[in-house]
This record gives C-alpha cells, sequence and structure tokens, in this order.
C-alpha cells in the first residue's frame, strides 16, 4: 500500500509554476528518492506534503485517506537548510521540539537521552547550540526529526554538509530506519546515495514528473545495449566497448560468442547510472 | 493540538532566565535614583580651602563690603592690575577691578582671571554689593522712609489649588505633580511598548535566519507561533513592570519610614512610625497631599490596560515587520513609519500637558495608534470613564484586528526569503488564500 500519494498536485506562485499536476507513489516501508534539478520544485511538494503549505489543486493521500492537519505529528521532517535557536540550551531545545511533535515532556526526555547517548552527544546537553561544532548541530537536529518515532520520515539533501564518515553513518542510519518499517522520502542531488539505497524515485523537472518508478525498472529502461569487456591481448589488458547485434540475444549467449573470440577476463553491461540517466532526462 | 501555551512557555521562560533581566529590573529603581541624586550631591560638595581674590578699588569705596565668604578670601591691594599680569603671581584666583562710582557707572566693575570666572564669584560680588547699592540709590532720592514704603508693598500671593472630592471633602491639590505623574507614566508605556515590541521582532527574524522556522512550521500553525511570541514576551514585560511597581511601593514606604511622613502605606501597616530623625519640608508635605489625592488604583489599572493594548497593536505590526525581511538590518526601512508613529504620539502626549482636555489630547487619547501614550497624560487629571471605557474598546479591537492581519502576513514571510519584499508584495500577502 501507499503511504503517500499525490493526484495531480498544483500549485502557482505569484512569478511562477511550481508543480505541474504532480503525482507520485511512496509505497510504504520503502526509500523514496525524490530528484531534479534546483528549482524544479521538490521543496514545495516537500512542504505541501508536510502541510507547511496547501496545493492549489489535487489532493495529498495520507495512508489512503486525504491529508489532515494531525497527520503531521506522524511526519518527522528535515530541511535542507537546517538550523536551531542558537542561544537555547541543546537539550532543552530538543524536548521542546518533541512537545511541538506531541510527545510528552517525560517521554521527549527519556527519548533524547538515548538517543544522544546513541550518537555519543550527551556531554553536549546543557550547553547552547551555539558551542558545538556544525556536524554535533546535525547530528542534534537529525534526531530532533526522529524522536516522536513517526512512521513517514522527510530528508531534504540530508548528506550535504556531512563529511564521508558522517556521510557513511548517516546512511546506515537510514537503512535501520527503513529495516525498522518507517517509510522514507529523500530529496538529493547525490546520486551515488540514491543508487545505493532507494527503491523508487520520482525525477521532477520543470514543475512536473518526467519519470517515476522502481529504480531497478528504470535502469532496466535505460538499457543501451553497451557492454564492456576487458581481454587479454598478449602480455596487457585491453578494454573494449561493445554492442550486440540482436539486441535480443541473451547476455550468455553473447558471452559465449565474445569468449570464442577473445580470451575474457572480464564481462559486464554497462548499465547507466542514476546520474547518466538524471543527466540525460533533463537535458 | 494547540500548541499555544507550549511556545508561550518557552518565550517567557527563555527571556525571564536571561541574566539581564534579572539584573536591569532589580537594578533599574536603583539606578534611576542614583542619576537624580548622585549629580546633586556631587554638585554640593565644596572645596574645602577658600580661594584668595584680590580685589582693587579705585574708588575706595567698595572695599570694606567684600567680607570673606566660606568659598571666597577677599584681599585688598594697592598694586596696579598689569602688575599683577605680568608677575603671575599664582596666589589669587581673580582680580576684582573697581574703577568708579557703580551708581552711575554700572559697567565700572570688572573681574579678571587667567581662567574661566565661575559664575559663583560673579554671583557672590553681585550679593555682596547689591544691598549697599540700592540702599544708597534710595537714599539719594531723599525721600523718608523709602525702604520701608518699598518693603511693604511686595506681595507674595500664596495660591492654594484645591480640588473638589467625589465625596464632597477637598483636597490639596498641585496640577504640577499631576502632570508629572502623567509624563512619568507616559514614558514608561513608550518606553515599554518600544522595547518589547522590538523584542518581539527580533525573535521573528531571528527564527527567520537561524532557519529554525522551517521544522517549527511543520509542527504549528504560523499564527500560533506569532500569537505565542506576542503573549510571550508580553508576559516578560508584565512581569518586570510587576517588579518594578513592588519594588518603588516597598521604597517609598521606606523613604516615607525614614522621612517620617505619613504616606498612607505606613499607617496601614505601622501606626506608630510617626516621627523620623529628619523634618518635613513645606512642599514635601503639599507633594504628599497631592499624591494622595490621585487615585491610584484606577491609574494604575488604567495603565495596565493601556499598555497590554498598545503593545498588543504595536507588536503585532514589529512581528509583521520581522517576518518579511532577511535580517536586523533590513527591519529599518519598515521600521521608520512605526517609530514615527510612536514619537509622534509622545510629542502629542507632551504638548497635552498644558491642556489636558483639549481636543489635541482628547483625539489622541481616542485614536488607537496614540491612545496608549496620550490617555496617560490626562489621567491624573480625571478623565471622565466614558472616555476611557471607548479608548480601551477602539484600542483592543484595532489590535486585535492588527493582529489578524499581521498573521496572514507573518505566515508568507516567514518562508520567504532571497528577494527584498516591497510594501505592495506584502500587502499582496494578506490577500493570498489557503497555506
Amino acid at each position: 500500500m501507499n503511504f503517500i500519494e499525490t493526484h495531480d498536485v498544483v500549485k502557482q506562485f505569484a512569478s511562477h509554476l511550481a508543480l505541474d499536476r504532480v503525482n507520485i507513489e511512496v509505497p510504504e516501508g520503502k526509500i523514496f528518492g525524490l530528484l531534479g534539478p534546483n528549482g524544479a520544485g521538490k521543496t514545495t511538494l516537500i512542504r505541501i506534503i508536510n502541510r507547511i503549505t496547501g496545493p492549489d489543486s489535487g489532493s495529498v493521500l495520507f495512508k489512503g485517506k486525504p491529508s489532515q492537519p494531525k497527520d503531521i505529528y506522524q511526519i518527522g521532517y528535515l530541511p535542507e537548510e537546517r538550523g536551531l535557536y542558537r542561544k537555547m540550551k541543546v537539550g532543552e531545545q530538543a524536548i521542546y521540539l518533541a512537545q511541538l511533535k506531541g510527545l510528552s515532556y517525560r517521554d521527549a526526555h527519556t527519548r533524547l537521552k538515548t538517543w544522544f547517548e546513541k550518537f555519543d552527544i550527551m556531554p553536549w546537553w546543557n550547553k547552547k547550540l551555539e558551542e558545538l561544532s556544525k556536524g554535533m548541530q546535525q547530528k542534534v537536529q537529525f534526531i530532533c526529526t526522529l524522536v516522536h518515532e513517526p512512521p513517514l520520515l522527510i530528508f531534504d539533501e540530508p548528506f550535504s554538509g556531512f563529511d564521508p564518515v558522517n556521510a557513511e553513518l548517516l546512511k546506515n542510519e537510514i537503512l535501520e530506519l527503513k529495516a525498522k518499517g518507517h517509510t522514507i522520502i529523500f530529496s538529493t542531488h547525490n546520486m551515488a546515495s540514491v543508487e545505493e539505497i532507494c527503491d523508487h524515485i520520482a525525477l521532477i523537472d520543470h514543475s512536473k514528473v518526467v519519470l517515476a518508478g522502481e529504480i531497478q525498472v528504470i535502469k532496466d529502461r535505460f538499457r543501451s545495449n553497451d557492454y564492456e569487456l576487458t581481454i587479454q591481448d598478449g602480455l596487457t589488458l585491453r578494454k573494449l566497448r561493445l554492442s550486440k547485434d540482436d539486441p535480443a540475444q541473451s547476455n550468455s549467449a553473447f558471452v559465449t560468442q565474445l569468449a570464442q573470440q577473445y580470451e575474457i577476463v572480464s564481462f559486464a553491461e554497462r548499465i547507466p547510472s542514476m546520474n547518466e540517466i538524471f543527466i540525460q532526462t533533463v537535458s | 493540538m494547540n500548541h499555544l501555551g507550549l511556545i508561550i512557555k518557552r518565550e517567557y521562560v527563555t527571556r525571564i532566565r536571561k541574566k539581564s533581566f534579572i539584573l536591569l529590573t532589580l537594578l533599574m529603581p536603583f539606578l534611576m535614583a542614583a542619576l537624580i541624586f548622585v549629580p546633586l550631591w556631587l554638585s554640593s560638595i565644596k572645596d574645602n580651602k577658600a580661594k584668595q581674590v584680590a580685589v582693587i578699588d579705585q574708588t575706595a569705596e567698595y572695599a570694606p563690603l567684600f567680607k570673606d565668604t566660606p568659598a571666597y578670601h577677599f584681599v585688598q591691594v594697592n598694586q596696579d592690575l598689569e602688575t599683577y599680569r605680568t608677575q603671575k603671581d599664582k596666589s589669587f584666583i581673580a582680580f576684582i577691578d573697581i574703577a568708579d562710582d557703580l551708581l552711575t557707572h554700572p559697567e565700572a566693575i570688572t573681574i579678571y582671571s587667567d581662567k574661566q570666572v565661575p559664575k559663583d564669584l560673579s554671583d557672590q560680588v553681585t550679593q555682596l554689593l547689591n544691598t549697599y547699592l540700592k540702599d544708597k540709590k534710595m537714599a539719594s532720592y531723599k525721600i523718608p522712609g523709602l525702604k520701608k514704603i518699598i518693603k511693604d508693598s511686595n506681595i507674595h500671593l500664596n495660591i492654594r489649588t484645591i480640588k473638589w472630592e467625589q465625596d464632597g471633602t477637598e483636597s490639596e491639590s498641585s496640577s504640577k505633580i499631576a502632570a508629572l505623574i502623567g509624563v512619568i507614566f507616559t514614558m514608561l508605556v513608550y518606553m515599554f511598548i518600544l522595547i518589547y515590541g522590538a523584542m518581539v521582532m527580533q525573535a521573528v527574524t531571528e527564527e527567520k535566519t537561524s532557519r529554525i522556522i522551517e521544522i517549527l512550521v511543520s509542527s504549528v500553525k504560523p499564527f500560533q507561533l506569532m500569537l505565542g511570541k506576542i503573549i510571550g514576551i508580553g508576559f516578560v514585560g508584565l512581569t518586570q513592570l510587576f517588579l518594578w511597581g513592588i519594588m518603588i511601593f516597598a521604597l517609598m514606604g521606606g523613604i516615607g519610614l525614614f522621612f517620617g511622613i505619613d504616606t498612607g502605606l505606613m499607617t496601614a501597616s505601622n501606626p506608630m512610625a510617626i516621627t523620623g530623625p529628619m523634618t518635613i519640608q513645606p512642599e514635601a508635605s503639599q507633594i504628599l497631599s497631592t499624591l494622595s489625592t490621585i487615585n491610584w488604583s484606577s491609574i494604575l489599572s488604567c495603565f495596565v490596560l493601556f499598555f497590554i493594548g498598545g503593545y498588543l497593536l504595536y507588536s503585532s505590526f514589529f512581528a509583521a515587520v520581522g517576518s518579511a525581511v532577511e535580517s536586523q538590518e533590513d527591519t529599518g526601512q519598515f521600521m521608520m513609519p512605526v517609530t514615527l508613529l510612536l514619537v509622534f504620539a509622545l510629542y502629542a502626549g507632551i504638548y497635552s500637558i498644558e491642556n489636558p482636555d483639549g481636543p489635541l489630547a482628547f483625539w489622541c487619547s481616542l485614536i488607537p495608534l496614540t491612545s496608549p501614550i496620550v490617555m496617560m497624560i490626562r489621567l491624573p487629571f480625571d478623565v471622565p470613564t466614558w472616555q476611557i471605557v471607548l479608548s480601551l474598546v477602539i484600542l483592543f479591537g484595532t489590535a486585535l484586528g492588527n493582529i489578524w492581519i499581521s498573521g496572514r502576513i507573518y505566515r508568507i514571510g516567514i518562508l520567504m526569503y532571497g528577494k527584498k519584499s516591497s510594501i505592495k508584495e506584502i500587502l499582496k500577502w494578506i490577500r493570498y488564500k489557503g497555506d
């Protein structure tokens, strides 16, 4: 079942059309990538799902039913531009934000302590936010996004600003969340991460959805009969790029055919990366 | 779910706890008292040593008049002025030179010094010579008993101002004191509205620049956020006023005890403490008598009500402005009209002192933008109740309407970044439907 569905959502701002009859389906328990060039309309769509702003027409379905105000308590949102109260103490702030999401003071306190310990930032509980490094501030904000254990998590450019080590931690955290049953939407330009963890994607360009569906299916669609072969030529290794004469031929048959011509060291189909698909679709 | 209480609580508690707030609130009454009394005290310290002043009297008539005072020691000298000047004798700080008969040539007296001649000295000289010269002049008319006649014809009027109380008693009043009370309350209202209104604006802009606003609006409706801020910060202001009220109350009671005056508060609590170490001045008793005629409970309650109304009205302006800009620096162009309004109100109030029931005062105390400030001037002069009620109704009605309008601007403005919004655009936000 789809956790989120949007039907023909339209959003017009004074100077431009941000979303033009956008339809997406986010299956429950999967990781959904929202892709697109800058200014395509991704953040606007996210804000509509978050009920920060409303569509001019069209509807949003939340677990099969039309979206209502109390749905926000089931959503955790990490915006692209991050920030918290600079002069407020970290722990106190986190509790305040958790309370705004519907948790009681006590619950918030207990859960936050657990999370802070897990991320090893407990010593910073009573410090003012501005005393923390940027990386730590991001961790705090990440925790605030999850503390109320929302079934739906929305991350807008989650990896921006993270060094490789922390980005890896974050990635694993997201996979762990998926394993626990959360549904995750994340918007990003980082195609490598899309490649690694997304199940479904939607590509938005100039306010329209230009590509959508399961990643494997999409990549399959973009297969272009492109193969890379590494062969032994005397003492050197050479790389060749080939195509099948008959696209319907199976890969096995193709390999057998090639093995008669060359000494094969490795054979692989060059399946387009999401990066390549993105560029190809958008330009 | 309604998070208004939670938001108000956060805005209130984070500000009350700040050291700067606690310090300022507790110290301010003392600071104000010190500001008034310390310069007074400093100026009253006199030099211990008397300064030497040389008197060169070419007429030989006036020299004996120069009696020593605690500050100056007059020495008759015979030498020339020029000699002293070239000698650079430091023992005299000034030289008084009388060249001719002062009755016929009043300009023939000059004081020389290599420093600026203190006014104190020339005042003293005038004092010393005046009586003698006056007597001499009167004698020259050759009218017998002239001096006594002039003295008797000096009349001092002692005008008492008495206010007729509602219950038929009379009490001595002083319009000056009442005006002063009015001015004090006016300044208080003006200051508080400005300071706390600015605090609201700063809070709104801070949430925008720190970007926390984005996650806040994913949990709470923008209107609640704005309202929570306005109310929370308003409570901080009320707390400060309340604390000051208590401190001044205690201070006045303490001063009353020290001066042995019955300020009315004391009799209730301590009937025995009537006399103290200091004696009462007649003006002081008139001041206190006036103070006791003023209807404190109604003035104070009006003050609080008008402050709340004025604060609600202006702070919602400030919230809207704060949401429309990118940073503190940009608030300038929008602040101007609002500040101008407040200053205009202040001046309207000050000009109303002369005529608290005149047209300027009357209309400005009803128009909601100026009423909190101008009404304060009028209050000690007994404003008819219907006017106060009408003014409050208009004020609160306008404030609520303005809060609604500002809410419409706020909800759009807080998420707008990048372009500088013109007034025209901002007005469009009010009508923008859906959110």
